[in-house]
């Protein structure tokens, strides 16, 4: 197995949509195989357009409020000695975090499509805010399948969702997290496709999805590039990018333009609380291959095939699979991955948050925290950068209780 | 050597009538209950489909959701399932069973093993609900060799050319999904209109089996008898779902359920 230099990741699939012969695909019920292909072949033709890339860029100026700044954190530098951190504040975007991209051309695809309904799911509840803000902007009727733990978990969130005038539907069935609002929502596009597009919020799902996303959010490394080349005058040598990995949206997009350099990729899966069974790492802890939302992939598992319970602090990491891109990215070692657990996540919070500007939400708190690990192991000519995809607002009521106070 | 499906489909085209198809869900509440379930309506059923169950299903609605969901919790696993045919078969070795479940089970067990496992126990065929045309042109070809029939879907959605080669690459039997849903939903479309999305895959070839599912209830049933199969399954599991509650006997309230069935189509 291995990655092709020269041309996008998301295209280095075979006829049938698998990367490295083993990951993705599309296995999903017949009734969605017309939709999804004249999906493909939609934003095959969209891709390519000018005028459509043209108004994409003119919404992520206008809109999402490109480019996002890049920033070193030098009081974390010094306080922890050794690498030098930088920060991607991806959350300064238009609502606070990378979801953003994947709703915005996911609304301006629907638009082309000439639907007037769109859905989508959501977990941390930034997908789901993010796709009802698009929504109202581009006039698409919405709704959001969200599980109802973490509707409870991540009240700011659902609360914008509802302000964004967007129906959101709880999810009861199974674990009442993200891997049920997803199941849910495609369960709804089964029933609706004829009038409504489909939004996946992450890497994740049948092929198409994972495309739309990936190339969505990969304006966070096209921006990047040229950020870095304008404080080091190149690409340094030594530079690790940091981020968080649920479903992989925000560290396919933090990686994408760095693919053919020599950029280290490190991904932070969600280890779940300390001296539990229960995590969101199936990279880390050797899952095997199954089929998870359409997709063959890493997920977490019993034998038989059932799908396995996750546990995390961080809702948008909650999930037991991961996208079909990091198991290829693992599997040809492009990339490595491991684990911070929800304590390691809740101190880094609060060591960036007291010490710098920036406050990340609990997702790439555990970034954050593995940057705290290697950073004073290496040298003051490394460099580490980590994509700070969130802010740390929607988690206030958990950190609240996890730690007694709030800082920002 | 025609398969018992087909025989079936002889069978029911001679006495003029579709033929009855029961979906319920292995294991569903108890193992032992599930059996005599089966045992039960294969009386009046002409085919008998049993879910295996999976925790993750993309395209199942709240009914069969939940009877899965009690199936899982009580433990059942996959050699269960292959027990409760293997028994099943042994009583009524002449009445098909059809397997019906999502790709990932197969996956984890191996499809040679998993294919092995539906021979030993006599399975007659398979639905795997999210492995579509063309990725299952070599499963599909695994279970012919082993005279298993594996069963192509089509939908609302399908368009022409695409069904025609779906057509030239099934078995014995197709399933057409009436309408854009998950299982259980509400039939949402005219039968006059399903009839009519059904007569223009017979007209692609008339001598494939053609069964209709989805929204199927004793209530819809009648309207669509001009079909070669139909298949009720929400409606039986949302029936134990409610003698449970009620503490019936679920073996004897859904025997009259799909008895009347029966009847509404002879």
């Amino acid at each position: 197995m291995k990655i092709k230099k020269g041309i996008p990741l998301i295209d280095q699939h075979d006829k049938n949509f698998m990367y490295g012969g083993k990951f993705g695909g599309n296995f999903i019920p017949e009734t969605l195989k017309k939709p999804i292909d004249d999906l493909t072949t939609l934003f095959a033709k969209l891709r390519n357009d000018k005028k459509f890339l043209r108004e994409r860029d003119h919404y992520f100026r206008s809109y999402v409020g490109v480019p996002t700044p890049f920033i070193k954190l030098e009081k974390l530098s010094d306080h922890l000695g050794g690498a030098q951190i930088y920060a991607k504040v991806v959350s300064e975007a238009n609502g606070g975090a990378h979801k953003i991209y994947n709703a915005t051309v996911h609304c301006l695809i629907a638009k082309r499509a000439g639907k007037k309904f769109i859905v989508g799911d959501t977990g941390a509840g930034y997908a789901g805010k993010m796709l009802s803000m698009a929504a109202k902007k581009f006039g698409l009727k919405c709704k959001i399948f969200m599980g109802a733990k973490d509707i409870k978990r991540q009240r700011p969130n659902v609360e914008a969702i509802k302000k964004n005038g967007a129906t959101i539907v709880p999810v009861r069935t199974g674990s009442q997290t993200l891997v049920d609002a997803v199941s849910e929502c495609m369960r709804y596009w089964v029933a609706n496709n004829d009038t409504t597009n489909m939004c996946v919020g992450s890497t994740v799902g049948p092929n198409i999805f994972i495309k739309i996303c990936a190339w969505s959010t990969a304006q966070i490394s096209r921006e990047l590039v040229k950020q870095v080349k304008e404080e080091f005058g190149k690409i340094p040598k030594k530079m690790k990018l940091l981020n968080c990995v649920g479903g992989g949206s925000s560290a396919m997009g933090f990686w994408n333009e760095f693919m053919d350099t020599d950029a280290e990729f490190i991904g932070i899966e969600a280890g779940g609380p300390k001296n539990s069974k229960y995590h969101a790492a199936p990279l880390t802890n050797g899952s095997k291959i199954g089929i998870l939302h359409g997709a063959a992939q890493y997920v977490i598992q019993d034998k038989e095939g059932q799908i396995g319970s996750t546990e995390s602090i961080s809702a948008g990491l909650d999930y037991p699979g991961i996208s079909p891109l990091h198991c290829f990215l693992k599997d040809t070692k492009r990339a490595r991955y491991t684990s911070a657990n929800d304590e390691e996540a809740l101190k880094a919070y609060q060591l960036v948050s007291k010490l710098e500007n920036i406050s990340p939400s609990l997702e790439p708190s555990h970034a954050f925290a593995e940057a705290i690990k290697l950073a004073p192991k290496l040298k003051s000519s490394d460099v580490i950068i980590v994509n700070s995809c969130g802010d740390s607002l929607k988690d206030k009521d958990i950190i609240k209780e996890k730690l007694g106070s709030y800082i920002r | 050597m025609k398969s018992k499906i087909s025989l079936v489909f002889e069978k029911c085209k001679k006495e003029k009538r579709a033929a009855l198809i029961t979906y319920t869900v292995a294991g569903d509440n108890t193992q032992k209950n599930s059996l005599k379930i089966l045992n039960t309506i294969s009386k009046h059923a002409d085919i008998l489909e049993l879910g295996f169950p999976h925790n993750t299903p993309i395209a199942d609605g709240g009914q069969i959701q939940e009877s899965s969901h009690r199936a899982l919790k009580n433990g059942l696993k996959l050699k269960n399932v292959f027990q409760i045919v293997k028994k099943f078969k042994k009583s009524s070795p002449n009445k098909p069973l059809i397997m019906m479940g999502y790709f990932n089970l197969i996956y984890q067990s191996g499809e040679n093993n998993f294919l092995k496992n539906c021979k030993a126990s006599g399975v007659d065929g398979l639905i795997i609900v999210d492995l579509p045309y063309p990725e299952n042109v070599n499963f599909a070809y695994k279970c012919k060799k082993k005279s298993i029939n594996f069963i192509q879907l089509l939908s609302p959605t399908t368009p022409k050319n695409r069904m025609k080669k779906i057509i030239k690459d099934s078995h014995d039997m197709i399933y057409y999904i009436s309408m854009l849903s998950t299982t259980g939903g509400r039939l949402k479309v005219s039968p006059k209109k399903i009839l009519q999305n059904y007569n223009k895959i017979k007209r692609i070839n008339s001598k494939k089996n053609i069964v209709i599912g989805f929204g199927i209830t004793n209530k819809t049933i009648a309207s669509l008898k001009k079909a070669d199969g139909l298949v009720v399954g929400s409606q039986l599991c949302k029936t134990i779902t409610n003698s449970i509650k009620k503490r019936l006997n679920t073996a004897k309230v859904l025997n009259k359920m799909v008895y009347n069935l029966k009847k509404k189509i002879i």
